[in-house]
């Protein structure tokens, strides 16, 4: 199982002048490398010009014909696939053969240099801004193949001999590895290059962000001049970069390293992303016209609400849709009750305090908290007052419905349930502090932090089913699925709890305080954190799937719908990304901070900000 | 170990109240671990490199714990004996991490919050033990290893290799783990269809596995097994040759755990036998 890429000899070139499939005239051999051989040629087929073209040979040398067979097949896979490619970047495919034991791909011919090349012709050092934006193509071309529908193709070998200039200073992808199909030898696990390939490609992972280290080796070889084939691998750490070439600025510097992250999670979650950091540096400064990056701001325009609607304070309690009434609270006190289509007012109910829990509607009636310390009670269509109940301390928490009874917290450290129709207290849990988690009502259980770090299932009579312990206060809600119960913490830890005995499953640990209740959809758990991010975390084990940065805290709580997750975040954006990937599809900017969660209902994301209004944005 | 005590504080054990309700005196019901296994060295080796280990407690009482299950199927690789040795190694340090930090400080508990590792965290750390102990001690030796910790109906696995995890329902065999040989690979990235990687002349050529010396990726699953399910582990010796329509037919057929794990070593055996087998049964308790 070791890694290596042992050189298969190559023998017997082709002569100057002979002639492959009676089209192409080899001119003259380019490069002969462990696995093939790269020759210059004239197509015949366009007899009044001189149309020039590189042809790469490779040797099909399995002993068995089963292998041989399998490996000729994965030849023509890969070479249709490379010739459905289209991007400035990436070097065109024209033909591809087989004569007996030899394939032919026949490539466009690139005009210029490959980068191994320029750099040993370079005395002293390659200037920051010529590396800058060769490495901001690299990220554009990057993000072209890794974005390849329906997968996404992975390079798996930047290296500086793999990227030619050409005459016009175009980077351009040539070696996609083909040969490697027929490198048959036992132990030829791993497709890469020893020194530019990152550790999990030694096991065989092949995620884009192979691709994102493999660039990062590669700027740091073309920076300092070291060749990393002959340092120990992973070792850039101990390879300071200004030390060898004291004018690399920091930041660059620092972009670097990032890249070069030994764990997978600490780079660039995307060559998107760290194009942006390249773009954002001073060096990149005359290149930036040249590069075509998508940036987010590509995405702003377009999102128009249908409707806003002003309060007179802050809305940062999440909304809530029931038929075509949509329901708020805002810290000016009220609960308004809006036409959901067209944002028309209908009714407002004044409570003695701001409203920060998110109403539910429960047969009839909407339920919402106040800190005037009482849960209230309101005909759904009249606003009228059907009963509230009083408690000891404010309500942030937002009461959940469920078995003719309705669950809420209160900062009096007490869980409680109480009848909805009479407004009776059926009873009263204790928590051991304040309870301003949202609970989460399941078929045998209830589930409920507080703000003493211990998460609850709580029985249908009030009694313990077990408690599980965070390090600090449980402000999030719980989600409930797959038989476990996901929460964040503000000790920065999302953890996921078996929803029948309280064992800790997983826990994953972000960097802020997880304030963000955590929803789950098709095994994926999206949470916010105060560290800025959105996570998706995969429900069964806790790995990273994505995550994407928002400019602020993300403490509003997404919400899954049609394929996008919604989310506010402090930076004042609502954001809609693909919950696939993670990437930006759009983002709308308030007026304010937007710490609301969104509901999604009628096709419409409805969301608060602390600019005061409640929006409707077309999902 | 909070997260232990946790467990305990579970409610009463239902049957017990039913029966007392009824006014009828019934035996409680049993709550350890119904379980079987076999090994075999198979008709063309001449030694077996794979190791087997299996755990079951149960304790009723006061302070009552959830039955717990551990399972360890290994398939060792390399010469002069280095396979077995890696395998067993593999498999009895993993058992020794699972049980010293997730079974014995439930059986004496102290009332300290220390931080509590997940069952995740304890898992990993098991597998990533062993894989320091064979790199060690065992030179030249590599192994799968497959380990399935049961609390209550709950399974949660950690895995590298090619042996698998399989759930069992009434009619169908679920492969919980994927196997982590270069063909499976293959298949995944849509490179290989199923057929041709059926007669790979290289399919058993593992990515990743046990003491090779590189940074190690575990896999972490966790399956509730629902009553009357099994879980099964095993090696590629049973996989490889027996169909899984077989081997859901000749499990299902058995009238013990033990009598169904032996006839799957004979039916591998009648196939060829070519590899080394290993298979452990579980079924979960009825509810
Ligand atoms: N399309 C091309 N145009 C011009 N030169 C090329 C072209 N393709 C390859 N070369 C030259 O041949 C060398 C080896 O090609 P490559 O495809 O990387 O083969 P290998 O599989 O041996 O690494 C390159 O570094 C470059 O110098
Ligand atoms: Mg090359």
């Amino acid at each position: 199982m070791s890694v290596h890429s042992e050189p298969g000899v190559m023998e017997g070139h082709l002569p100057e002048g002979c002639l492959l499939r009676d089209r192409y005239r080899v001119l003259g051999l380019l490069a002969v490398g462990g696995m093939s051989a790269v020759y210059k040629a004239q197509d015949l087929r366009f007899p009044n010009v001189r149309r020039i073209c590189a042809v790469k040979e490779m040797v099909n040398s399995a002993d068995s014909p089963e292998t041989r067979a399998i490996a000729l097949r994965n030849f023509e896979r890969e070479t249709s696939i490379l010739a459905s490619l289209s991007h400035p970047g990436i070097v065109q495919i024209y033909n591809c053969f087989t004569e007996g034991k030899r394939s032919y791909v026949v490539l466009e011919f690139v005009q210029g240099k490959d980068l191994e090349t320029v750099l040993s012709e370079t005395r002293g050092f390659l200037s920051e801004g010529q590396v800058v934006n060769w490495a901001l193509q690299i990220c554009a071309v990057l993000e072209y193949l890794h974005s390849h529908e329906p997968r996404p193709i992975v390079f798996r070998d930047i290296k500086p001999s793999n990227l030619m200039l050409d005459n016009h200073g175009q980077i351009r992808l040539i070696d996609f590895g083909i040969a490697k199909v027929f490198n048959t030898g036992e132990k030829g696990t791993m497709i890469g290059t020893e020194g530019y390939s990152p550790p999990e490609q030694y096991r065989g992972v092949a995620d884009p962000r192979v691709d994102i280290y493999a660039l990062g080796a590669t700027l740091h070889h073309l920076l300092t001049k070291r060749d990393p084939r002959t340092e120990p691998p992973f070792t850039f750490d101990t390879c300071p970069i200004q030390e060898a070439n004291p004018s690399v600025s920091l930041e660059l510097v620092k972009v670097v390293h990032r890249a070069l992250e030994y764990d997978v999670d600490d780079r660039y979650l995307s060559a998107a992303e760290m194009g942006r950091a390249l773009t954002n540096l001073p060096s990149a400064g005359s290149s930036k016209a040249t590069v075509r990056l998508e940036t987010p701001t590509d995405h702003l325009n377009g999102v128009t609400p249908l409707w806003r609607f002003a309060s007179e304070d802050e809305i940062r309690s999440s909304p809530a849709v029931d038929n075509r009434t949509l329901y708020v609270g805002a810290y000016d006190h009220n609960l308004y009750a809006l036409d959901a289509e067209t944002g028309e007012f209908l009714w407002k109910y004044p409570t003695g305090g701001g409203i920060a829990s998110s109403p539910c509607v429960y047969e009839g009636i909407a339920l919402f908290g106040s800190v005037d310390h009482a849960l209230y009670a309101v005909d759904a269509d009249t606003g009228r007052v059907r009963w509230t109940c009083p408690t000891q301390g404010k309500v942030w928490s937002s009461p959940r419905a469920a078995f003719g009874h309705v669950f809420f917290g209160s900062d009096d450290r007490h869980l409680y349930a109480v009848n909805v129709q009479g407004g009776r207290v059926a009873w009263k849990f204790e928590a051991d502090g304040k309870v301003r988690s949202s609970p989460a009502v399941g078929e045998e259980a209830i589930y409920v932090g507080c703000e003493a770090g211990t998460l609850y299932a709580v029985d249908m009579s009030g009694n313990t089913r077990w408690r599980f312990r965070a390090r600090r206060g449980v402000t999030s809600s719980p989600a409930l699925a797959r038989e476990m119960v996901y929460v964040g913490g503000r000790d920065r830890y999302v953890y996921g709890v078996d929803a029948q005995s309280g064992w800790l499953i997983w826990r994953y640990r972000t960097g802020g305080p997880v304030i963000s209740s955590p929803t789950v959809d098709d095994k994926v758990v999206f949470i916010g954190s105060a560290d800025g991010h959105l996570y998706a975390l995969d429900a069964e084990t806790g790995r990273l799937v994505w995550r994407h940065a928002t400019g602020s805290q993300v403490t509003s709580s997404p919400v899954v719908f049609n394929d996008s997750v919604y989310f506010g975040s402090v930076d004042g954006y609502v954001h809609s990304l693909d919950t696939q990937t993670g990437d930006l599809r759009w983002r709308f900017q308030t007026g304010g901070q937007v710490t609301s969660s969104p509901t999604a209902a009628h096709g419409l994301i409805y969301i608060g900000s602390s600019d005061r209004y409640v929006y409707a944005l077309p999902a | 170990m909070g997260f232990l005590r946790n467990w305990l504080r579970g409610p009463d054990p239902p049957a017990a109240g039913t029966a007392a309700a009824a006014g009828q005196r019934r035996p409680p019901a049993p709550s350890g671990l119904d379980v079987g296994w076999a090994t075999d060295v198979g008709t063309i080796r001449d030694h077996n490199e794979d190791s087997v280990l299996v755990m079951s407690a149960a304790q009723e009482g006061d302070d009552r714990q959830p039955p717990f299950g551990l399972f360890i199927v290994a398939d060792g690789m390399g010469g002069h004996r280095a396979g077995e040795a890696a395998s067993s190694l593999a498999a009895r340090v993993a058992a020794h991490h699972i049980t010293r930090r997730c079974y014995l400080p439930a059986l004496i508990r102290t009332e300290s919050d220390a931080y509590q590792p997940s069952l995740n965290e304890i898992l990993v750390d098991a597998v990533l033990a062993a894989d320091d102990a064979v790199s060690q001690h065992v030179r030249g030796g590599g192994t799968t290893l497959t380990c399935a910790l049961v609390l209550g109906s709950q399974a949660y696995i950690a895995h590298v290799g090619d042996s698998r995890a399989c759930l069992l329902n009434e009619t169908r065999l679920e492969q919980i783990t994927h196997d982590h040989t270069l063909v499976e690979r293959l298949v995944e990235n849509g490179q290989l269809t199923a057929e041709e990687a059926a007669s790979h002349p290289q399919k058993n050529v593992l990515y990743r596995a046990v003491g090779q010396g590189s940074p190690l990726e575990v896999d972490t699953h966790v399956r509730r097994i629902p009553h009357g399910n099994h879980l099964m582990l095993c090696s590629d010796g049973l996989w490889n040759v027996v169909s899984n329509a077989d081997i859901t037919r000749l499990i299902q057929e058995a009238p013990t755990l033990h009598a169904a794990c032996q006839n799957l070593v004979a039916a591998a055996n009648t196939a060829g036998g070519p590899d080394n087998i290993t298979v452990i049964l579980w079924r979960s308790p009825p509810g």
